[in-house]
């Protein structure tokens, strides 16, 4: 394991934890994905970085729970991923885990205030009563209001981008995945792009796992995990 | 949200929802309409006639007999004496009778000899009682009351004077030019064959064939219309009469009666037992009809099935959206459904609109054209069952798409495969 694990006394609560996690798709041969370990703190944001086909977005896929190890244990602050059932861990998702995708990450044809609410729905919660942080995020997140009721359709890639990271922010998630959400980005707008991030990250109390295979956006994060130095016998899918 | 998020999507798709829903409209419309016009045939049919216990005619099977005398269609085989008439008519539980004579016609419409009778106890759909437009029943010898039909069609007009022609045929070579008709009154339209009749009186059937012998005119003996006046006119025979009875309860015995009648072979018709047998017989048609429309139904809802699968494709995005915000793949089948559900109902909204200004628009032509009056609510039960089953097959259709719906969102996961 190549993640550098600072040496703190307080006790260990974890936002994930992975135990000797395998993973493979249904038919092949080998483990497709092998992690022995990796513990994130609140607050340490987790750089991963890899080519496409380096497992990363199977990795994701396990991270936010929408596929299961075949064997080991992943724990989502005291929760145990590995064991719980399907719709479980659907919920779980919406309630403590946000997702930004490289691009075309909202709904098209729903308002950009809709899309930031959409999470809520799928939380069971009452849209209505998180209106009030939508707008607060969008605007934090350089959106004024005349922007909320456009169709999502009608932003620039920048400003969807944006309105995803809201998105996932909503409900302070536990956990932040972010799959190369800057690929789309030219130089400047990534760079404040980073920044926003980041900030409201920490502003939400939310640890971001963040995925993309440019070494320049390594400097953010203090927490690395290469994809192609993985262990042994893992073969790309 | 669902709702807003299945709404939306339609929305943002509104162009191929719209044809979709344009073709199921078609279909639905269609499907209804005809079993609206199937019920309203079906009614105007069994109501040709009403109130109206027994019709009488010489011995032959019930349907000729109904035909001949209710729809004008066929021949009699034979007549009923002026005198079994007479004797029958005077049978106590007979209320009234209406006598029938055919055989003549008009440019294709048949002449119908009757008496004042007629005109008073002639009922249909329930208890209406045939009403006049215009002019007066028949008093004079030579007048005539026509259809509505007839009039509107050959475009005749009160005090026109008009020549009967010797049987049933569109084309006559022999005609009564001698002892012309005058029109002293044009019935209101019934929707019942009574429309396509020339009524005249029983005694001016008489005049007209006074001077003929065996359907061709006597030669060398000629009446004319004013020496015919002067004779006695007394028909010696009539093709079929209708019964009212004084109690609808001696019905079966009067029946049995007049078909055991010794003087002459009779038979006695129970006229909705009578329908209802020609109905079945013609019913045939009306269900191939109906079967047909099912099938157009059916090639709608696989349209709609064939747009939401295509759409699956561009949506791959969508799908990985919602899983990445929380939802379970059984939470974007129920959202491909929500969405045929809403197409569906939609159209059968738009349908049963569009049906029923289709009828109010096509009442009139209905009526003056067919004779058929048609009622514009097409609600009713078997419509209602019919729109279950529409709904039923649309979701039962719809499960293709949304079964895919859920298989991308269970395999897919995050990722988008295109």
């Amino acid at each position: 394991m190549k993640v550098e694990q600072p040496v703190t006394d307080k006790p260990k609560k974890y936002v994930i934890e992975l135990k000797k996690m395998r993973f493979r798709w249904p038919g092949k041969q080998g483990w497709q994905l092998a992690l022995d370990s990796l513990q994130l703190e609140p607050g340490q944001h987790l750089f991963i970085r890899g080519a496409s086909g380096s497992g990363k977005t199977t990795l994701l896929n396990l991270l936010s729970g929408i596929t299961t190890p075949n064997e080991g244990e992943l724990w989502l602050q005291q929760t145990a991923m590995h064991q719980l059932s399907a719709a479980k861990r659907d919920t779980l998702r919406a309630q403590q885990i946000g997702v930004v995708f490289q691009q075309l990450n909202l709904i098209p044809y729903l308002s950009v205030l809709d899309n930031v609410l959409l999470v809520a729905c799928f939380a069971n919660q009452g849209a209505h009563a998180l209106t009030g942080r939508a707008i607060m995020l969008l605007q934090h997140l350089g959106l004024n209001d005349e922007l909320h009721p456009k169709k999502a359709s009608e932003l620039s890639v920048g400003q969807q981008q944006r309105v995803a990271i809201a998105r996932a922010l909503l409900l302070r998630p536990a956990l932040l995945i972010a799959d190369e959400p800057t690929s789309a980005l030219d130089a400047d707008n990534r760079d404040a792009f980073m920044k926003l991030m980041l900030a409201e990250a920490n502003e939400s109390g939310t640890t971001v796992i963040f995925v993309s295979h440019d070494q320049a956006l390594q400097g953010y994060f203090n927490w690395h995990l290469p994809m192609d130095q993985l262990e042994q016998g893992v073969q790309p899918c | 949200m669902l709702m807003k998020l299945a709404r939306l999507s339609l929305w943002n798709r509104r162009g191929t929802v719209a044809m979709t829903v344009l073709s199921l409209v078609i279909s639905i419309s269609l499907l209804l309409g005809i079993d609206h016009l199937r019920h309203e045939a079906k009614n105007s049919f069994t109501s040709t006639v009403s109130g109206t216990d027994l019709i009488v005619g010489a011995r032959s099977g019930q349907l000729n007999l109904l035909l001949y005398s209710i729809f004008r269609i066929g021949n009699a085989t034979a007549n009923i004496s002026w005198e079994t008439y007479q004797r029958i008519q005077n049978h106590p539980q007979i209320g009234w009778t209406i006598p029938i004579s055919l055989g003549d016609s008009h440019r294709g419409y048949r002449v119908v000899g009757t008496n004042q009778d007629y005109f008073k106890y002639y009922r249909y759909a329930g208890q209406q009682q045939l009403q006049l437009a215009q002019g007066t029943i028949f008093q004079e010898l030579y007048d005539t009351v026509l259809g509505s039909e007839v009039a509107a069609r050959l475009g005749y007009q009160l005090g026109q004077e008009i020549v009967l022609a010797h049987g049933i045929g569109q084309v006559s070579f022999s005609e009564h030019k001698d002892k012309p008709f005058t029109v002293v009154g044009i019935l209101a339209p019934t929707g019942t064959p009574v429309d396509q009749s020339v009524h005249v009186s029983l005694e001016g059937i008489e005049a007209i064939h006074i001077d003929w012998q065996q359907g061709a005119p006597m030669p060398g003996r000629r009446v004319s219309a004013e020496q015919a006046q002067e004779m006695d006119l007394t028909p010696k025979a009539i093709t079929a009469f209708l019964v009212g009875l004084n109690s609808r309860a001696a019905t079966f015995l009067v029946q049995r009666q007049i078909n055991e009648f010794r003087g002459e072979p009779l038979t006695a018709i129970l006229p909705g037992v009578a329908l209802a047998e020609l109905w079945q017989m013609l019913s045939m048609v009306e269900r191939l009809l109906l079967v047909i429309t099912v099938l157009v139904l059916l090639a709608g809802l696989v349209g709609m099935t064939t747009t939401l699968l295509a759409s699956m494709k561009e949506r791959q995005r969508e799908i990985a959206i919602l899983r990445a915000v929380g939802a379970h793949p059984r939470t974007l089948f129920w959202l491909v459904q929500l969405e045929v559900l809403l197409i569906s109902l939609t159209s059968l909204v738009v349908a049963m609109v569009v049906l029923m200004i289709g009828l109010w628009l096509g009442q009139d032509l209905l009526a003056g054209r067919y004779g058929l009056f048609i009622g514009l609510n097409p609600i009713r039960q078997s419509s209602l069952q019919l729109m279950g089953l529409v709904l039923g097959l649309a979701l039962l259709l719809g499960c293709i798409p949304s079964w895919l719906a859920y298989r991308k969102a269970l395999t897919d996961g995050l990722s988008v495969r295109l």
